[in-house]
């Protein structure tokens, strides 16, 4: 069967005065109808560029420079911007990172829903304020009749990223990116709002990338697992990492060092010695990434292969994808 | 200082403006215009203030290439038989003195109010503001166009010609200082917020201090950005004032009252007079803005906006 | 709001106050002066001068232009209707052309045109206003003998006391030199604000999640960016209405333009101190007014001051 979506090399670079910058290196990974991904790695990893690239919407000076993203069989890196505009927001939603800054100050919230729908579908303006209520309501947001004629900033943040949801769920996209939902909101929010995500992609069969840097968000939510590093390098993670770059992530876990249930099985982390593991050093920067695996000033397997030659995203003995020299 | 000259020499400020034909280009025409304009009596072939050397029979004489010009008189001469070449040199010297003067002044008032304003407590905050808002609201020409039609009516024509470019200075000074106390103003309430001021209060130095030291260096680019504006806009000041009379006498002439002196004859024939100190005077605000804009470009600070 | 318009006129009053005060009876000899400091009563405390003074101006008593020999109020309510049409066939003028120019130059920053545009605008802003005026006068009334060098033609009275040039071609041919020249010192300032408060709003996060709503282009530029463009364009716009009645004492000292700008500068001339304190309170009045309204459009168009507003 054909995957929804089918990201495959897609290598992104940002234009300098005279030079491109690497932002995004040879991602691939594949997604069903219905499934949930999680696209994790560090700040600077590329997870952003790589959601705003599914739907062609990096920013300038970002160019795709190669790759393609195969949704529902189009190739979108090559849509036209008729096509573009008709997939975005109809059937691949996306949702910010930061609701304060989503949603347009001086629209009423009404306006915003109501121009979304009709922006796809051929419906009156009574219709099209009946299927944004429907939606408010499925985010249980409470009399949504005079929420509507309100303005952004009459909602607390948590209410405004349920806005910003009910806005992805208005033309039931079959596939939804949302790029760090709950960072910007407060703790106890940040569980609501994900409990709310994954409750609405089961009801309504929707398929879901999260980008996030919290693996513990991502192993309760999704069932596929994209770990990037550096100028994205890729490993899916299911099970038991392989990678050793993911190991270190897992092994950073409080929750992963002190529980096995985690929903993740720990392998690196020395569960005796209760002190959560540490990756050293930091992330090269865009400009200046070590020659072979970018991973290799870092890595506790490194021998002298990592250093020469860039490792490959290949199937492993049981079947995954791991893009290293050093695991089998 | 050899040292400061090599790393000027290899900065990225002197790579990136070489590299732009329009910075370049007038740079080149700013620095051509101020220095023929500072090195005005020796390069002037006559001297527009002598009244002894000017001779009314020469009056209106066309520029060199046309009918009737006088090899002594490259652009002809004005209303009064000065040669137009040279007083325009003069003139374009008393603008330019009076644009940085007036700069300066509003400056010196505009940082020192900015910085109480954004370091100070904030009833002086408010009331420093409310002033500058007064002063904004009611536009810059109008009150040097004011006070000048009061100072000149005080002084009498024939005294206020003495008083005439410190006047001016004060006057386009007064008139637009609010500029730089907001931008100040805007940058030190940025500035208070950050870490390194926090770690200064707490070594135990005094506000004065920091406020100098610290805080000051620290808005200094928006200031330099606004000031080329500021500049271009005080010499444009001086041009209308002196065109309507309120700027400097025809006896020692600005750009503006050069202009001024050749409007009524502009459409009887005599079209230089006012054509070639115009064109003067495009070409040098027109260089100081195209420089301040790709300073602005360069350094591109946060601009206070309101 | 009421709030406000108090402070608002407070303040003009202020500065007002302290600008009456020193003009008056500057001009006369000493002798003169003292005679008529004596029959003025400006030998009384400052504040029972400024009493009588606003006691007077509330009552639209401006006093009397020694020039006209008529209440200085009555010469600038005649001479007002030339100088407000002026300003407002001007700011038409920079409406209709900022607006798209600012926000064509905003969407494609790097093209040819965009690129013209602020090339034009930068020569535009450098050019002084009455400079401006005096080519455009050559090229169109001297040379090409297009149009009208000066003056107001034959205006109609559409009202009582208000003539109008706008009701005929003829007569309006005269007020188009005029408000291109008090219009060209602004239009680079308006064209460049809306600009980069154009490029602004599009590098928004709303823009960009309005883009990624599908939304079609022209929406995504004219509702999401434009509609934030406003705010402070609004702002700027109504401080610069002020400044742009300053320089109609410029565009109509050189059309010979018969609005308030020509008799101030006329006024100047001889010494027409009560008729130039009448001027300056008349420009205030105007400033107060303006403000108050570019403020109601601001609340208007944010919603979070109407929100302030209602509480």
């Amino acid at each position: 069967m054909q995957p929804l979506l089918d990201v495959s090399s897609l290598t992104v670079k940002f234009a300098l005065r005279d030079t491109a910058l690497t932002a995004v290196n040879d991602v691939s990974f594949t997604l069903s109808k219905g499934e949930r991904l999680g696209l994790v790695g560090e700040s600077g990893a590329g997870k952003s560029v790589t959601g705003f690239s599914i739907l062609n919407l990096v920013s300038k000076p970002g160019f795709i420079a190669g790759g393609s993203v195969l949704f529902e069989g189009r190739d979108l890196t090559r849509a036209d911007a008729e096509t573009l505009r008709d997939i975005r927001g109809n059937r691949i939603s996306m949702i910010f990172q930061d609701p304060m800054m989503t949603l347009n100050p001086v629209l009423t919230v009404g306006t915003q829903m109501i121009e979304t729908i009709r922006a796809h579908k051929k419906v009156t303006r009574k219709e099209a304020e009946a299927i944004a209520l429907d939606k408010l309501r499925k985010v249980y947001i409470p009399s949504p009749e005079r929420r509507l004629t309100q303005y952004p900033h009459e909602f607390s943040g948590g209410m405004r990223q349920r806005i910003v949801i009910a806005i992805a769920l208005l033309t039931s996209p079959s596939l939804i990116i949302a790029d760090e939902p709950t960072t910007a909101l407060d703790v106890t929010i940040q569980a609501e709002i994900m409990d709310l995500l994954l409750e609405l992609c089961q009801s309504e069969d929707m398929g879901l990338i999260l980008i996030t840097h919290d693996l513990g968000v991502v192993s309760q939510v999704t069932q596929k697992i994209a770990v990037m590093y550096a100028m994205g390098d890729t490993a899916s993670v299911v099970g038991a990492p392989l990678h050793p770059y993911t190991r270190g992530l897992l092994g950073a876990l409080p929750q992963c060092a002190d529980k096995a249930d985690c929903g993740l099985e720990t392998v690196a982390a020395p569960r005796a010695r209760r002190r959560l593991n540490q990756i050293p050093g930091s992330m090269p920067s865009l400009s200046d990434v070590p020659r072979g695996c970018p991973f290799n000033n870092r890595c506790e397997l490194c021998e002298t292969v990592c250093t020469t030659t860039r490792p490959l995203l290949e199937k492993k003995s049981d079947g995954r994808l791991a893009a290293c020299h050093m695991v089998a | 200082m050899a040292g400061l000259l090599r790393r000027f020499r290899q900065s990225y400020f002197l790579y990136s403006f070489l590299r732009d034909p329009v910075a370049v280009t007038s740079f080149a025409l700013f620095v051509i215009l101020a220095s023929s304009a500072l090195l005005a009596p020796v390069f002037a072939p006559h001297n527009p203030y002598d009244g002894a050397n000017i001779d009314i029979m020469d009056a209106e004489t066309p520029p060199l290439w046309k009918d009737g010009g006088n090899p002594a008189f490259l652009l002809g001469t004005d209303n009064q038989g000065r040669d137009l070449f040279s007083a325009i040199l003069y003139g374009m010297r008393v603008s330019l003195l009076i644009g940085v003067g007036a700069v300066a002044m509003q400056a010196c008032i505009g940082i020192m109010v900015g910085l109480l304003s954004g370091y100070g407590s904030r009833r002086l905050d408010n009331i420093l503001m409310r002033i500058a808002d007064v002063q904004l609201s009611f536009s810059s020409y109008m009150v040097a166009i004011f006070l000048g039609a009061i100072v000149q009516m005080t002084f009498g024509v024939g005294r206020y010609e003495q008083v005439a470019v410190p006047f001016l200075v004060l006057v386009i000074g007064l008139a637009e200082w609010p500029q730089y106390a907001r931008t100040v103003r805007a940058s030190v309430l940025a500035e208070k917020k950050k870490e390194y001021v926090e770690a200064a209060r707490v070594i135990g130095l005094k506000p004065f201090r920091i406020m100098w030291r610290h805080i000051l260096p620290n808005t200094l680019t928006p200031v330099l950005v606004i000031s080329t504006v500021q500049v271009a806009n005080a010499i444009m000041s001086e041009a209308a004032l002196s065109f309507l009379g309120l700027g400097m006498p025809v006896t020692k002439p600005s750009l503006g009252s050069l202009i001024k002196s050749g409007f009524q004859y502009f459409f009887s024939g005599s079209w230089w007079i006012t054509l070639f100190p115009g064109v003067v005077l495009i070409l040098l605000v027109l260089s100081i803005n195209l420089l301040g804009d790709w300073l602005r470009d360069f350094l591109n600070p946060k601009l206070y906006k309101d | 709001m009421f709030a406000f318009i108090v402070r608002r006129v407070a303040q003009a009053l202020l500065v007002m106050f302290i600008i009456t005060r020193e003009m008056v009876g500057v001009s006369v000899s000493v002798k003169e002066r003292e005679a008529l400091r004596e029959k003025l009563g400006l030998n009384d405390p400052y504040l029972v001068q400024w009493a009588r003074f606003t006691k007077n101006a509330l009552q639209g008593d401006l006093g009397t232009s020694y020039f006209y020999r008529k209440p200085a109020l009555d010469v600038i309510l005649s001479k007002a209707p030339a100088t407000l049409e002026l300003v407002f066939v001007a700011q038409c003028i920079i409406v209709l052309i900022s607006v798209p120019v600012g926000v064509y130059s905003a969407c494609r920053p790097r093209s040819v045109l965009s690129r013209l545009f602020m090339g034009i605008s930068i020569v535009g802003v450098s050019v002084p206003v009455f400079l401006t005026a005096i080519f455009m006068i050559y090229i169109f009334s001297v040379h090409l003998g297009w149009l009208p060098s000066f003056g107001r033609g034959n205006p109609v009275e559409i009202f009582p006391g208000w003539t109008s040039v706008l009701t005929t071609w003829s007569n309006f041919k005269h007020i188009i030199l005029p408000s291109i020249a008090l219009s060209s010192i602004m239009l680079p300032l308006f064209i460049r604000l809306i600009r980069a408060e154009m490029k602004e709003a599009l590098e928004t996060e709303y823009v960009k999640f309005a883009r990624a709503k599908g939304l079609p282009e022209w929406r995504v530029v004219m509702v999401h960016a434009f509609k934030n463009t406003l705010l402070p364009v609004i702002t700027v716009g109504g401080v610069q209405l002020g400044i742009m009645i300053a320089f109609t004492i410029l565009t109509e000292t050189v059309f010979q333009w018969q609005g308030m700008g020509f008799m101030f500068v006329e006024a100047v001339e001889r010494a027409d101190t009560a008729l130039l304190v009448a001027y300056l309170i008349f420009v205030g009045a105007i400033f107060v007014a303006v403000n108050t309204v570019v403020d109601l459009i601001y609340g208007f168009v944010n919603p979070m001051v109407r929100i302030a507003g209602r509480k």
